[in-house]
């Protein structure tokens, strides 16, 4: 046995995979330390499912290599099997099974005893809270007790990493939360976990490391303030009483906050990159003093859309900016 | 190393037990899921019952006089049809599952990846003794004796036809493996089992058929296994046509296995 305590959970080094004409992964390098969670953010289509089921062993590379703590996911696939727990993207357990019944096959399958299988269960539905509902069948399940459920079944085995794919598309904010909740209990027993998101906010909020990946490439890697360092937190936008006032607005803001403001085609809005919100006060004063009338402000902070500009030059699926868009208006 | 790689290393990856065990806890879930959707029994619970009732009661006065004395013809026929038609059902949930989320957490378990399939196979052999034993209880109700009488021809008679079912239902889970929809798996299956059950000897004597379709009828390999479950219930002898049967199902295994596991590994 190769594996030492230093080797990485995950290491790729120049991913491929081709179907027909699409290079649905094209190259991808990732380097994942153990007991971290690891974000992989992207749109729809942007190679992460396709990536994860490469390293999960359900997929074989059509070039590169990984190593999944220290195994090579083609040459060992089975001792990588027996190494990991993955929850798909669309809900990997039995519909027609209630969930205790879901959780005693899978530990039957992963070599307990009948015994050991039911009592794993019984364990892993009270950790989930889904004890009240472990006999219903899984077609009277919410969305989020169905992923609850799958993430259960992935830890039967207490599989030291973890594949998590867009564990909370789908799911109200509510049970994002609870969601989230459940990822952080499980990195702190020790687990490493790969999580994808189409969401920065749940990138941010969980992973210790992001990968941004577009067309099968990783365009951005670093922590989530690297990343925003990139973007800006947030960006401030004003729009005016008198148009007229524009150039001395300007002004101001450069002398306040230090950065030139952009302004929007019709020349009403100006957007202001925003690196530290307690200025705000002060230039919102500034302005009042200059005699410059508000008719409307409002905070903005980047969405994944604004993040694939900055990084690639080109923004992300529309679809996908609409969702992540966080706008909070303030009427003035 | 770490704790948990020593521990997956140790466990031996292809013990034939472990195999063995994996298959048993597919074919346990696949029971699971007939107990949660008992519709999926309907082809061989209600089915035999219907078509018993009906085929006894419209040909058999006109086939041999009186319904009591078409029923030693007509409930191997009928047997050997449900079971078969039964065996079609492996392929379409086969190819049902294969599409399903849940095979993709198969697929990442350390578990032999004939499993899953040799489950599905194993459990269906359940639904073919379900069909076969209403069938003869049906049939003796109405009437044939001869099931009764002699109990351990008619068990006989019965694991002849649930192995032979068995043995077929390789070849629609390899149809399952290579259609794209599940829908389709059952499509093609009916357009070669209806006239292969029918162009039989099922339902009435060669005899009374047209030269082609009675040359096709005696050579149709469905006709011999009804022969064979006729002469071991009616007559309590094993005739040749109980080795044919065998032999068949013996063949079918040894070419289409091979066919199917690797189709199936491709797959999974």
């Amino acid at each position: 046995m190769s594996t030492s305590t230093t080797a990485p959970a995950i290491e790729a080094v120049g991913l491929v995979k081709v179907f027909g004409d699409n290079r649905a992964v094209d190259g991808v390098d990732l380097v994942v330390q153990p007991g971290s969670v690891y974000g992989v953010l992207g749109p729809n289509g942007a190679g992460k499912t396709t990536t994860i089921s490469m390293l999960a062993t359900l997929l074989k590379p059509d070039g590169g290599s990984a190593r999944v703590l220290g195994h090579d996911v083609v040459k060992e696939a089975a001792t990588v099997r027996g190494l990991i727990g993955v929850t798909g993207q669309y809900a990997s357990v039995d519909e027609t099974l209630s969930a205790t019944e879901n959780l005693v096959v899978f530990g039957r399958l992963l070599g307990l005893s009948g015994k050991q299988a039911r009592a794993k269960a019984v364990d892993l539905l009270d950790r989930f809270s889904l004890t009240e509902a472990a006999k219903r069948p899984l077609k009277k399940f919410s969305g989020g007790m169905r992923r609850r459920l799958d993430l259960a079944a992935s830890l039967i085995a207490q599989p030291p990493l973890i594949f998590l794919d867009e564990p909370t598309t789908g799911l109200d904010p509510r049970t994002r939360a609870q969601m989230w909740d459940t990822i952080r209990e499980l990195v702190q027993t020790g687990s490493t976990v790969l999580l994808t998101t189409q969401y920065l906010d749940e990138a941010d909020q969980l992973a210790d490391r992001i990968a941004v990946i577009d067309r099968g490439r990783v365009v951005a890697e670093g922590t989530s303030d690297d990343l925003k360092a990139s973007v800006g937190t947030a960006s401030l936008q004003l729009r005016l009483v008198e148009p007229a006032d524009l150039a001395v607005a300007e002004a101001r803001i450069r002398a306040r906050v230090g950065v030139q403001p952009v302004a929007s085609a019709e020349r009403a809005w100006l957007t202001v990159p925003l690196q530290d919100p307690d200025r705000v006060t002060d230039l919102l004063v500034d302005l009042r003093d200059a005699g410059i009338r508000l008719a409307e402000f409002g905070v903005q902070k980047p969405t994944l859309d604004e993040v694939f500009l900055a990084i690639t030059g080109h923004g992300a699926d529309q679809d996908d900016a609409a969702e992540t868009a966080e706008k909070d208006e303030v009427m003035a | 190393m770490t704790a948990v790689a020593s521990i997956a290393a140790a466990q031996p990856r292809n013990g034939i037990t472990r195999i063995v065990g994996q298959s048993l806890t597919m074919a346990y879930r696949g029971l699971l899921k007939v107990r949660r959707t008992p519709e999926q029994l309907f082809d061989v619970t209600l089915q035999p019952i219907i078509f018993t009732v009906m085929f006894a009661y419209i040909f058999g006065g006109a086939i041999s006089g009186d319904v009591t004395k078409y029923l030693p013809t007509l409930i191997p026929g009928i047997l050997v049809q449900t079971v078969i038609t039964g065996s079609v059902v492996t392929g379409v949930q086969l190819r049902e599952d294969m599409d399903k989320g849940v095979f993709d957490r198969f697929r990442s378990l350390p578990i032999a990846r004939i499993a899953p399939l040799a489950g599905a196979l194993l459990a269906d052999t359940v639904r073919y003794a379900i069909a076969t034993t209403i069938t003869f209880v049906v049939g003796g109700t109405m009437g044939y004796h001869q099931v009764f009488d002699h109990l351990g021809w008619t068990v006989a008679a019965g694991l002849l036809v649930i192995v032979v079912a068995w043995s077929l239902s390789w070849i629609f889970a390899l149809f399952g493996m290579l259609a794209r929809t599940a829908g389709s798996v059952q499509g093609i299956s009916f357009l070669v089992l209806f006239p292969l059950t029918f162009l039989s000897n099922a339902f009435v004597p060669t005899g009374t058929l047209p030269e082609p379709l009675k040359v096709f009828a005696e050579i149709n390999p469905v006709s011999h296994l009804i022969t064979a479950v006729r002469t071991m219930v009616n007559e309590q002898q094993v005739t040749g046509d109980v080795w044919l049967s065998l032999l068949g199902a013996a063949v079918v295994v040894a070419v289409f296995a091979p066919l199917t596991v690797r189709a199936y590994m491709r797959k999974a």
